[in-house]
């Protein structure tokens, strides 16, 4: 195992490079002149100097790449434009809101939508099934701003379920102002879930292993716990690990409505503000997440699929 | 008759599939109608008070009411229906030659350009899609070309994805192998010989690919990334997302209701279109 895992993260580096040099193009050659986009048209060419100078886009190309290679390695990016903060600080600061947000959404969500899935896909074809994905349809056919802001202003504003906005770092507080923004957050992805796990786990059901159990005459209920449900896990597996980097990226528009200082409003206040190096840093650090965790299924995968080895 | 014609035959006979595709094409001919006589190009204009709410009886133009600046929604909602699907279908039918031809010439040649064209992938899937878009429109200058590009050098990966996969396992078949006894060029197996043996994969992944290009359009345009002269429905979100509180509802749900129509109706044609051509959904 820790041999594959090794090649795995070494066949990465091609991956990894291309990642770096796509957001090195856009934010450093093609995207115009970003010191020109910061302070306007109208500033002196002193100033424009001086921040040039100060994001390193005096110096030539090939040495600006090796630069942001080497912030990459150790994950230094400076500071942000607008707010003059260390950039990895920012980022760190912004982790917990971030994830005290995404992952208790993430997991009911899961939760819900796989038991949701199991259910209707154990009575396929039949009235409970059809009704659900109709509603299911629906569900993902909302835009999801306005799940968020039909949402903050029945729930919060007129109901006053829940403050309309705002965070704290203080458990058990925290839970007020983070149970409306999950509950969206559920609405918002449970709709695509549901279908995704629903598809994977009906592809199953015609394949000859699930003849073949059921000319043993294992009951119905036996095949879809015992057969189907173990062979729907990979693709499973794939798209729950491939969230993993978005988790941490938060959610971008549930954190600015609700004003979690996490990363995903952060995110959104750079785009605001046109603070590249914000930006390019959030690009690269949740890319390079989303390797990793690719890489981390491939290990998943052997462990739940005893056909791969880990030669 | 062509198993395709016979297959779009049974589509047509579903009601509810044949009702999406006749909202479809709703969306399309006013989005026609936009760009050919240029109707509500006077959208900028104010035509009331500010905040009018909707009003029947004093011209179409006030049946959704008006925006802060007394502009008339309806027209800004039909502005933003060409908006969506000149994005949506635009750049649908930018991505999938790139993904056809990407995913065909990885899956039959193998080798350096397989490695080549699954590292172009991997690398562009691995940055999240919200992020390239973000950054794809800073580098290019804010507007419409940079949402087409963004895009488009996106939404091609998961259709020449499935075509790489299918065409590897077409290559062994044995018409495969008979097309090649007969001397047909490479060009021929692979357009005239696979082609049309996957080409379901790529109505299915069409479907998927508009689906995709409008919800994108709407949020660059939210986050005031998308266009900037036309008004668009994620503009009118974010004018709307303050109005809500003093009780003007009328702009966000327009612009919410005819994404949803749009969207509900791509969805489940899609579902339909799944199950007439996907012998694997059915069960």
């Amino acid at each position: 195992m820790w041999t594959f895992l090794l090649k795995r993260i070494l066949g990465s580096i091609p991956v990894v490079f291309g990642v770096a040099a796509i957001v090195f193009c856009l934010f450093n050659l093609v995207g115009g002149d970003p010191a020109l986009l910061l302070v306007g048209k109208h500033a002196t060419p002193e100033r424009i100097a001086s921040i040039r100078a100060e994001l390193g886009l005096d110096q030539p190309l090939p040495k600006q790449f090796v630069q942001y290679l080497g912030q990459i390695v150790t994950f230094d990016f400076g500071r942000s434009y607008t707010t003059r903060e260390d950039i990895r600080k920012k980022i760190l600061d912004g982790l917990v809101p971030s994830i005290s947000l995404t992952i208790p959404a993430f997991f009911l969500t899961t939760f819900f939508s796989l038991l949701i899935a199991m259910i209707v896909s154990f009575y396929r074809g039949r009235a409970i099934d059809r009704l659900s994905v109709a509603f299911f349809v629906f569900l993902m056919s909302m835009p999801g701003l306005a799940y968020i802001l039909f949402g903050q202003y029945f729930l919060a504003a007129r109901l006053g379920w829940a403050p309309i906005s705002g965070y704290t770092a203080e458990w058990p507080d925290a839970i007020q102002y983070l149970k409306l923004p999950v509950l969206i957050y559920i609405f918002l992805n449970l709709g695509s879930d549901i279908r995704f796990y629903r598809n994977s786990l009906i592809e199953e059901v015609n394949q000859d292993y699930v003849r073949t159990a059921r000319a043993k005459g294992t009951s119905e209920i036996t095949i879809f716990l015992k057969h189907i449900l173990k062979n729907a896990m990979i693709p499973v597996i794939t798209y729950v690990v491939l969230e993993i980097p978005y988790l941490v990226l938060g959610s971008l528009l549930l954190e600015s409505f609700f004003s979690i200082p996490g990363i995903g409003g952060m995110t959104v206040d750079a785009v605001a503000n046109s603070d590249f190096p914000v930006l390019k840093a959030m690009t690269t650090v949740i890319s390079l997440l989303y390797v990793f965790s690719t890489i981390l299924m491939d290990v998943l995968y052997r462990i739940v699929d005893p056909r791969m080895s880990f030669k | 008759m062509s198993t395709q014609n016979r297959l779009v035959k049974k589509l047509l006979k579903k009601p509810i599939a044949l009702f999406c595709l006749v909202v479809l094409a709703a969306y399309v001919v006013v989005a026609g109608i936009v760009f050919f006589t240029g109707f509500g190009s006077e959208w900028a204009n104010p035509l009331a008070a500010a905040h009018l709410p909707p009003t029947f009886g004093s011209g179409y133009r006030l049946w959704f009411g008006t925006d802060v600046m007394g502009r008339s929604i309806l027209l800004k909602l039909v502005q933003g229906v060409y908006v969506s699907i000149n994005v949506g279908f635009g750049t649908a039918i930018l991505s999938a030659p790139i993904g056809i031809i990407l995913g065909l010439l990885a899956g039959y040649f193998g080798g350096w350009l397989d490695e080549v064209i699954s590292w172009l992938m991997t690398t562009l899937s691995s940055i999240p899609g919200i992020l390239l878009l973000i950054a794809i429109s800073y580098a290019l200058g804010k507007g419409l070309f940079a949402v087409y590009v963004a895009l488009t050098s996106t939404s091609w990966i998961g259709l020449a994805r499935i075509l790489r996969g299918e065409v590897l396992k077409h290559r062994r078949m044995e018409y495969l192998i008979a097309a090649e006894a007969i001397g047909a060029s490479h060009s021929s197996r692979l357009f005239r010989h696979i082609l049309p043996n996957v080409f379901h994969q790529v109505v299915l992944s069409l479907s998927f690919m508009v689906e995709m290009g409008i919800r994108s359009e709407v949020l660059l345009s939210y986050l005031g990334l998308g266009v900037q002269n036309l008004p668009s429905w994620g503009k009118m979100i974010d004018d709307a997302k303050g109005e809500l509180h003093n009780g003007v509802w009328w702009q966000l749900t327009a612009a919410t209701v005819a994404m949803f129509f749009l969207l509900v109706s791509l969805n489940v044609f899609g579902d339909y279109l799944r199950d007439a051509l996907d012998p694997k959904a059915r069960y």
